[in-house]
């Protein structure tokens, strides 16, 4: 039997991400996708198979919200939008309601956003105008050094040292890498170097308080950054089961909000 | 949140008159570069623009000339070539824009004013510190680019009280102009035009606090935007009577927009303070992206700063010397805070946004902190921004949208 839905599309410059919800906020169905250049064609795909892994049609839907850089590019679904820094608070008070500081790092870029114990934000930031930090910079070093993305977390632990890697700028670094190549130093110390650097790159951006949790597409690939992360800032963090979905998620939550439902957990995940 | 809502952005009736006096200006400029008679002085913003109008010089501001290449966004084709002469891309984009619109022939002017081809040759630059350093070498360029003298001021900088000692400092420095300015015009100052002067630059930038200050109605009768075009008189006319009838008129349609509730941005929800240069190349999309959000960024540090209640006529040179001073940009953080604090209780202000502008770091205030202080203090949140005044290489229209928008969903939620 069908159920009515609730549907967040989070288009990412990168990844395409979808969450399809019931009338509790509780996750029915998702999808991950790389955006590619045809969004529209990627969020219909995307739609497609959460709303089938949700055992739901087209019909079902009932609201949608679109969120990401492409927001705007998926009028055939809705024209409701929220920005990703909102959906992401969204998304992850509902898994934490509580005070947080949520790290998001995702494909191109970096945001860390607070909230009080009522999901309001108190404050957000996103990285500046260059990859440092970013999904981007790990793509690019996995290019430089020929070992697919996949391969990089395992390797990471593998390592006896860390390499450090001082420059912002992603040329400047892959330079530094190379440098090191040159120099003899093992791959997983190096990679190790490169997971560091992009970690320390985000923390840098705002002072981090209180409770840590952790999203975005990188984590959620590399879990070897989350222990790293624990070990920078000194105490464990929370990982959201999806830690890529929670912009969508979020995005799936306002659109209960403004049909007047309200996410209240019942049906957690 | 982007919803719906087509933006309304009205026109001020008294920009015809605006366009007409500026059109004016740069036509008497551009005569003044060809005629053998009259002389030319370049002045920085905030430079002793009084002194070079009472000894009878047409006055060019390079500033102004480099705000109007960044609003018709030839800046960022430009500002490569003075790069490739050694100005850095990091240095101030109106210095490398201005000087790179000369060294390709190029000027905003000629399109926008047919018959001149480019801002009239110097017969002096005169600068003033106040604002920052990067002016002395724009101008010191252009110095030895048409083999004429350069003289200015060198300001001190980041005190909070503006001291006797400071004003007797400045005050000597702009005694000092005066023999070469002398010598440039082949005349004598005249002090009693000089007061004349310096009284007119006083009712024009009494007049502009007053068009400024309507937005403190609500809603809000004119927006930062506006400010940014109809300060153009303010800046390149202070001390004529020309600037001082328009701001009469300006002030008497905003009134009377306060009188009839007419809003700037239809719907206002949002009073935002902005902090920092404006993105010329962006006037538009900016002010449609607020409107759209039902946000009115309707105060400014920046356009608040041709303001000089100092100005005397019963003591030119030295009421000069403290206006240049008094300014914003030259203080320190302690009075710029203060400053700021004061201008978000009258303006009635939800939020603040800094523009933190890649190469000026003069008017960049959120480098050292005083974002977190203010809000602190104020618990008024605020949105720093990295742009650029003019080179839009430095510029991200998705980051800055996403950013703008996030803070005004989270100003909502604090509703
Ligand atoms: S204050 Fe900034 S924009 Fe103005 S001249 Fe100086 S560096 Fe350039």
């Amino acid at each position: 039997m069908t159920q009515p839905v609730y549907v967040g599309l989070d288009m990412g410059a990168s990844r395409t991400k979808v969450a399809v919800i019931d009338r509790h906020g509780a996750l029915l169905g998702h999808a991950v996708k790389k955006s590619g250049i045809d969004f529209a064609a990627t969020a219909a795909l995307c739609l497609d198979a959460s709303l089938e892994q949700a055992g739901a049609g087209r019909s079902d839907i009932v609201a949608a919200v679109a969120t990401g850089y492409g927001r705007n590019n998926v009028a055939f679904v809705t024209s409701q939008s929220k920005t990703e820094i909102g959906c992401h608070a969204k998304g992850c008070h509902y898994l934490y309601a509580e005070a947080i500081t949520i790290i998001d790092i995702g494909g191109q870029d970096n945001k860390i956003i607070k909230l009080d114990a009522d999901g309001r934000r108190e404050s957000f930031k996103m990285n500046r105008k260059c990859a440092a930090g970013t999904g981007a910079f790990l793509e690019e070093m996995s290019s430089r050094l020929d070992i697919p993305l996949e391969e990089m977390n395992s390797l990471a632990r593998q390592a006896t040292e860390t390499i450090r890697l001082g420059s912002y700028c992603t040329v400047f670094s892959a330079t530094e890498v190379l440098e090191n190549i040159r120099h003899g130093k093992p791959v997983a110390d190096i990679i190790k170097g490169i997971f560091y650097s992009m970690i320390k790159r985000v923390l840098e951006m705002d002072s981090i308080t209180g409770k840590v949790v952790l999203s975005g597409g990188v984590v959620a690939h590399n879990p070897y950054l989350v222990e790293m992360t624990e070990e920078l800032i000194g105490r464990p963090v929370l990982l959201p089961p999806f830690p890529q979905l929670t912009g969508a998620h979020g995005a799936a939550l306002y659109a209960l909000e403004a049909t007047g439902g309200q996410g209240d957990g019942s049906g957690e995940e | 949140m982007a919803e719906e809502k087509q933006p309304q952005r009205k026109k001020i009736q008294a920009t015809g008159q605006m366009m007409k006096i500026m059109s004016d200006y740069f036509y008497d400029l551009n005569d003044a570069g060809q005629s053998a008679t009259r002389k030319v002085a370049w002045c920085t913003s905030v430079g002793p623009a009084e002194l070079l109008r009472a000894m009878g010089f047409a006055v060019h501001f390079p500033e102004n000339h480099a705000a109007m290449l960044g609003a018709t966004r030839m800046a960022t084709e430009l500002i490569p070539e003075a790069n490739a002469i050694g100005y850095s891309p990091d240095i101030c984009s109106y210095l490398t824009a201005d000087i790179g619109a000369h060294l390709k022939g190029t000027s905003p002017l000629a399109k926008a004013y047919p018959g001149i081809e480019a801002p009239p040759r110097p017969d002096v630059l005169v600068y003033n510190t106040n604002q920052c350093r990067d002016v002395q070498d724009w101008f010191t360029w252009y110095a030895r680019e048409f083999g004429v003298p350069c003289i200015g001021i060198t300001s001190p900088k980041n005190f909070t009280d503006v001291t006797e000692i400071l004003v007797d400092d400045v005050t000597r420095q702009i005694e000092a102009l005066i023999p070469t300015l002398e010598e440039v015009a082949g005349e004598n100052l005249d002090m009693q035009r000089l007061r004349e002067t310096v009284a007119l630059s006083r009712e024009c930038t009494e007049l502009w606090r007053q068009v400024l200050e309507t937005a403190a109605a609500t809603p809000a009768p004119l927006t930062f935007f506006d400010g940014t075009i109809h300060m153009g008189p303010a800046v390149v006319l202070r001390g004529t009577r020309q600037a001082v009838d328009y701001y009469r008129r300006l002030l008497a349609e905003l009134e009377q927009r306060i009188a009839e509730k007419v809003a700037a941005v239809d719907g206002e929800k949002h009073r935002i303070y902005w902090e920092g240069m404006p993105v010329w190349g962006r006037l538009r999309q900016h002010s449609e992206l607020f409107s759209e959000l039902q946000t009115s960024v309707l105060v400014s540090t920046y356009c608040s700063s041709w303001i000089f209640p100092d100005f005397d006529a019963n003591d030119p040179l030295r009421s000069m010397a403290k206006a240049y001073l008094a300014l914003f940009i030259v203080r320190s953080d302690a009075y710029k805070e203060a400053y700021i604090k004061r201008m978000l209780e009258k303006f009635n202000i939800d939020g603040i946004i800094y523009h933190d502008a890649k190469t000026c770091p003069c008017n960049s205030n959120s480098r050292y902190g005083m974002p977190q202080r203010l809000e602190q203090e104020t618990g008024i949140p605020s949105l720093v921004i990295s742009g650029d005044l003019n080179d839009l290489r430095c510029v991200s229209d998705e980051q800055t949208r996403t950013n703008v928008e996030a803070f005004i969903e989270q100003l909502e939620e604090r509703r």
